[in-house]
């Protein structure tokens, strides 16, 4: 039964999307909000902290005069790095709730996890030598290397730009615990963290996510939460099989996304994406000059 | 002598008003002293020039109420003995009666005046009031405007290559407090440069000779040259090292701000930092220096919040404010809080220097490699990836029409 459904599903792929698409869901609301707020603070985090970063490049001080000074540009970041403090947290407890409290499946292993695996590293070189016209295109599960990576970069990230940012922020307390010369460290560590954050979503990400020809100008699925059949199967072929095979396609079909949706999404994620571009030019020309 | 002038009126046919014929009965009436009165006869009208066009009219109003009120046209102008006189006549010798200021001003920059040296501070030779009198071109409120039509954007600054002072002097505290609020005590041109005996500010006599500096502006400042004279820099150029800063290094001479804003707060960090490159460099690369540079009404930390502005002293100095028993009190103005370990931050280390911050060095090592590691082998792959995936779905979009790569 599984193996006819998959069949006539690959067969039919073209037709469907001819006539009306199927949706199927990616991201749940939960996941889309979370990347909402995630990616709000970080071009807030992003535009204030380079401002700080770079204060002695003309734009820096143009901006910081223009929204109230010093003053004003450290606020913003606070009251972004607490929100983003916030969801991170929200997160954590969600993972270790699903993973841990329900026992849910495939949260730390497996192929839906987030969890690196052999078959991404397998992928990854695979993946390079079809760059090279080596060899086939991998197929790629629920979550691809390069995706696993951006997950655990920006843990990574928060976690370090978290604690090294509290620390300047509580200074004094954490002289408690912390060497001198910590002090001194945290705001390198803060400083370069958050360089490496911004470089890498605001070129890396943006392109190997939004901007690269499958998904040009930019994948809506974090922003909708669901995809059409045909880029699902596309994009990642062993998780369209798998949910074909074990006749969980019905399970997770979506509406098609309500035209407000996708406009509304595609002004939220340009914008994103303008901002990030014109953060990252900034970025350059204050780091070269 | 009255036949003699009487003479002289009738071969000078021209001159025979009723108003000559009055004047030479003046002096007929009282022969040596030629009064003002007489004088102004003629030299009363306004409109009254010389064969060359300039002005020759006296206000005997504005004379008679002037400091010169009570002299006699002829005490000044000494070569004329009567009426008429000579065309030309010499320049009047101020130093007659003013010698003392005139050998100053011999020795002065302004020796070599083209123009009229008193008049040209002075102003009208006959309308000159007390100094003290608001009328002066030379009264407190008037002497940058005066010293400034010479040492102003039109002057002489421009004709001789001097910096033109005027300007920034006006928005300065000093020229602030003159010009907005009248303050008399309010430093002017002269109070620094001194009035007919002005040096240049090479020669070791002047007031704004380097070494002299603190003592010309403590004249006013009297408990910050006390300050400065206990500090480093006091001590260095106390002792001949003209390296050392003296007040006008930091404050700048003529356009001096007040320290406690923002605008000098901003400008006065990479003055220390003319000399102290490296503790500037490394100043640079804090949290204080990052958020201080961006303008606006900064709080953080510039030198002089932890070393001082005027009596900066060694950290080994106990004294001193970076002196080890004292920096909990001196990081905690600013940082509630601030505990001895708090205080082991390093407000100059040098994440660049092994030896000196090896923890530092090898933090900022890793950060870097981390860095360089991660963005070069992801720039690669994107970019081989966006090669190629453009290619497929150039070669797919050719196949099969779908936009897939």
């Amino acid at each position: 039964m599984p193996d006819t459904e998959l069949a006539q599903s690959l067969t039919g792929t073209a037709a469907a999307a001819t006539a009306s698409p199927r949706y199927f869901v990616r991201f749940t609301r939960q996941q889309r909000y979370m990347h909402a707020v995630l990616f709000t603070t970080f071009l807030g985090l992003a535009a204030t902290g380079l401002v700080m970063r770079f204060s002695e490049s003309f734009w820096a001080r143009k901006f910081a005069a223009g929204v109230g000074g010093f003053g004003a540009i450290l606020f913003f970041h606070k009251l972004c790095a607490i929100v983003l403090t916030i969801a991170f947290l929200i997160h954590v407890k969600e993972v270790f709730q699903r993973g841990l409290l329900r026992r849910e499946k495939g949260i730390f292993w497996g192929s839906t996890s987030m969890v690196a695996n052999w078959k991404d590293v397998k992928d990854l070189f695979g993946h390079m030598r079809w760059f090279l016209g080596l060899g086939p295109k991998p197929q790629f599960e629920r979550y691809a290397y390069w995706e696993k990576f951006d997950y655990w970069a920006v843990f990574w990230g928060m976690i370090v730009i978290g604690f090294s940012g509290y620390a300047m922020w509580f200074a004094p307390f954490f002289a408690h615990f912390l060497p001198g010369w910590a002090l001194n460290a945290v705001l390198v560590i803060h400083s370069e963290e958050g360089l490496l954050a911004i470089l890498f979503i605001f070129s890396i990400h943006f392109v190997n996510t939004h901007l690269r020809p499958d998904s040009f100008p930019m994948d809506m699925v974090i922003f909708t939460g669901v995809e059409s059949e045909e880029e699902f199967s596309h994009k990642r072929p062993l998780e369209y099989k798998r949910m074909v095979a074990e006749g969980k396609a019905e399970s997770r079909l979506g509406i098609a996304p309500p035209l407000w949706l996708v406009n509304f999404s595609k002004v939220v994620g340009a914008l994103a994406i303008a901002i990030g571009l014109m953060l990252l030019v900034l970025t350059l020309t204050a780091y070269f000059s | 002598m009255i036949l003699a002038a009487r003479n002289r009126i009738r071969l000078s046919s021209c001159h025979g008003t009723l108003a000559a014929a009055i004047a030479v009965l003046a002096f007929a009436l009282e022969p040596g002293a030629i009064r003002a009165q007489d004088c102004l006869t003629c030299h009363g009208d306004a409109t009254m020039t010389d064969s060359n066009g300039h002005s020759i009219a006296v206000d005997g109003q504005r004379f008679a109420s002037s400091i010169h009120g009570s002299l006699q046209c002829s005490n000044c102008h000494a070569d004329i003995k009567g009426y008429p006189h000579p065309d030309k006549i010499a320049p009047v010798q101020c130093e007659t009666c003013h010698a003392d200021q005139a050998a100053q001003l011999k020795t002065s920059v302004h020796a070599d005046s083209k123009d009229h040296p008193c008049t040209s501070c002075h102003g009208n030779a006959h309308e000159i009031f007390p100094k003290t009198d608001a009328r002066s071109a030379v009264y407190p409120l008037n002497v940058p405007k005066t010293c400034g039509q010479c040492h102003g954007n039109n002057g002489m600054a421009g004709k001789h290559g001097l910096p033109s002072v005027y300007p920034n002097y006006i928005d300065s505290i000093h020229g602030f407090a003159l010009s907005k609020e009248g303050l008399l005590v309010a430093a002017n041109c002269q109070s620094c440069h001194g009035s007919h005996g002005i040096l240049s500010h090479t020669n070791p006599q002047s007031p704004t000779y380097k070494s002299n500096i603190p003592k010309t502006c403590g004249n006013c400042h009297a408990k910050i040259e006390a300050d400065y004279e206990q500090g480093v820099h006091g001590h260095a150029v106390a002792q001949g090292n003209l390296n050392a800063p003296v007040c006008s290094d930091c404050h700048t001479a003529h356009a001096i701000l007040q320290p406690t804003e923002s605008e000098f707060r901003m400008q006065s960090t990479p003055i220390c930092g003319n000399c102290h490159k490296d503790k500037f460099s490394t100043y640079r690369d804090t949290f204080h220096s990052q958020l201080g540079s961006l303008g606006g009404y900064v709080e953080t930390a510039r030198c002089w919040d932890c070393h001082r502005a005027h009596d900066v002293r060694p950290a080994s100095d106990p004294a001193s404010p970076i002196n080890q028993a004292n920096l909990v009190t001196t990081c905690g103005r600013c940082h509630a809080g601030a505990n001895l370990s708090f205080v082991q931050y390093q407000p100059h280390a040098n994440a660049r220097d092994r030896k000196l911050s090896p923890g530092l060095y090898f933090v900022r090592l890793f950060m870097n490699l981390l860095l360089a590691c991660v963005l070069t082998f992801f720039m690669i792959h994107t970019i081989l990836w966006l090669i190629r995936s453009r290619y497929s779905q150039v070669k797919n979009k050719a196949a099969n029409g779908g936009k897939n790569a």
